[in-house]
């Protein structure tokens, strides 16, 4: 067992659909006690037991840190992923019972800030649900630029300028508003933390941007949202286990090695912390890499992959694990 | 000629780099004494435009008028001469206190004078790693003692007595960045008339 993968027992306590493809998941720890505390920004790993399948997919947080009777987490539906998100709209109901993992943050605040400047795209906006109640809270100097394609899809835009007013931004890409980005970071004090949380491409033209006006990296910090992807299905020896398995078209390397009972560390299970990352021994086909850990050099060495997010397409593959 | 290579001791013993030039626009040059010759160096590898939006704050020190032509010369938007470290520091302070995210800062020179102004910049918000530093000249160092928490600028003996309590003072590599300035304890607390001879080992 890696740290952050001590397990909770939880209750669905409510299930709320926020618009057409986002559902809200309520959880109350199932003996009653308050949860774990934890920080803006951080995430629990959701174990999925649907019929013989097993999936474990990271949430971020997106309730209140000061509120421990509670964690909610806000699930997108992805059509063609590989099923978590189905899984959670389709057949999770209040009174379920449920495992989650102990909070881990990857995405926390740097509190030394002398402002904090927010930025998301679409369901990207859940972390900072959960950041912008910890600094309201502590009277903390915050600004959110929020882009998203329409206002119906417009995820706790409405909640969010409700409860924060002239702090909020919105940008409905279907009205062609933009985020005037080289302005907005020009105009900023001096001190002042950049969070990014949404789609890659988003992510990239931020950071770049960002690097380019002379922000250094201390102060520029970002989350993707790697779920893990489906593909082809492929085969892996286990050399230190001595097992050879099968990776299914709709299970991660990570969770099919865990299916055949062997515990390999792991904390973020989107490709970030790089806790699972495992040595290849040898290998004959070509790498899905996925994860933002490892450096391009080692992406193209061959010689590491990380399992939680990350694929292949080959004959044989030989793991240090 | 390049920066001097401090050998690594303990973990709090600051090391220093080579100034480069950074992305942005908005450049602000602290130096002192020798540390001008770090400034000189980096505008030789420079974008053409590079000065266009920069600073400069010089404390020529023993250095005299040696190296003013010259910096004045780069053509920096500001340029500033001061007298000592300490009439230069109200000013920077001012001037991180109203400045924008994109400035970039880069110090040079003495130990004492790279670590007041990281110490101010820190203040202002900015991480002590994204900071160009490039030590050149002398190896002075800015002392606190523990005991009666004074700080003595300069040091360059091992053992130095305190200039504010007069206890003789052990120089240790320890460093604190939020004081800026290394540690001296007591050498011979049991007995003060243990006396361990003096070096002039930081030059």
């Amino acid at each position: 067992m890696s740290a952050g993968t001590t397990k909770l027992d939880v209750t669905v306590s409510d299930v709320v659909p926020v618009n057409d493809l986002v559902k809200r998941f309520h959880f109350r720890r199932a003996d009653g006690g308050l949860l774990p505390t934890f920080s803006g920004g951080a995430h629990v790993v959701v174990e999925m037991r649907d019929g013989g399948t097993s999936r474990l997919n990271p949430y971020s947080l997106m309730s209140s840190p000061l509120d421990t009777s509670e964690y909610t987490i806000s699930v997108r539906r992805d059509d063609v992923g590989r099923g978590g998100s189905l899984f959670m709209h389709g057949k999770v109901k209040p009174g379920d019972r449920m495992v989650v993992s102990y909070p881990v943050n990857l995405f926390s605040l740097d509190l030394r800030a002398k402002k904090h400047l927010l930025i998301a795209g679409g369901i990207g906006i859940t972390p900072f649900m959960a950041q912008t109640a910890q600094l309201a809270a502590e009277g903390g100097n915050f600004e959110l630029h929020y882009a998203c394609r329409t206002a119906s899809l417009f995820t706790y835009g409405d909640v969010l300028s409700e409860r924060y007013g002239k702090r909020i931004h919105l940008y409905h890409d279907d009205r062609g508003e933009k985020i005037e980005l080289d302005r907005l970071l020009a105009a900023q004090p001096l001190g002042t933390h950049l969070y990014i949380c949404g789609p890659a491409p988003m992510i990239e033209w931020v950071r770049k941007t960002a690097a380019e006006a002379g922000w250094p990296s201390e102060n520029v910090h970002f989350e993707h949202f790697a779920a893990p992807q489906p593909g082809l299905p492929f085969d892996v020896t286990l050399a230190l286990s001595g097992k050879t398995i099968r990776v299914g078209e709709q299970q991660s390397l990570l969770e099919a090695i865990e299916a055949a009972g062997v515990d390999p560390p792991y904390l973020c299970r989107g490709g970030v912390c790089g806790q699972c990352e495992t040595n290849v021994i040898s290998c004959n086909g070509r790498f899905r890499h996925n994860d933002h850990w490892l450096s391009e050099e080692e992406h193209r060495s061959g010689r590491k992959i990380m399992p939680c997010v990350s694929r292949f397409e080959g004959s044989s593959l030989v793991l240090e694990r | 000629m390049t920066g001097t290579l401090i050998e690594p001791t303990i973990k709090s013993r600051p090391v220093y780099g080579t100034l480069t030039p950074q992305p942005g626009k908005d450049h602000l040059f602290i130096a002192d004494a020798e540390g001008a010759a770090a400034i000189l160096d980096l505008a030789e590898a420079a974008p053409a435009d590079f000065f266009a939006g920069a600073q400069i704050v010089f404390i020529p020190r023993e250095t005299g008028a040696f190296y003013l032509d010259r910096l004045k010369a780069l053509h920096p938007a500001q340029y500033y001469e001061g007298p000592s470290i300490a009439a230069a520091l109200p000013r920077l302070r001012q001037t991180l206190a109203t400045a924008r995210m994109g400035l970039m800062l880069y110090l040079a020179g003495t130990e004492g004078l790279i670590g007041q102004a990281m110490q101010a910049a820190l203040e202002a918000g900015i991480d002590h790693m994204s900071i160009e530093t490039e030590h050149r000249g002398s190896l002075a160092r800015r002392v606190q003692c523990v005991h009666c928490k004074g700080i003595t600028e300069d040091v360059t003996t091992q053992p130095v007595t305190c200039s504010h309590c007069g206890l003789l003072l052990l120089v240790r590599d320890h460093y604190s960045r939020r004081i800026a300035a290394f540690q001296g304890v007591c050498v011979n607390a049991e007995d003060r008339s243990e006396i361990p001879p003096q070096e002039e080992i930081f030059r």
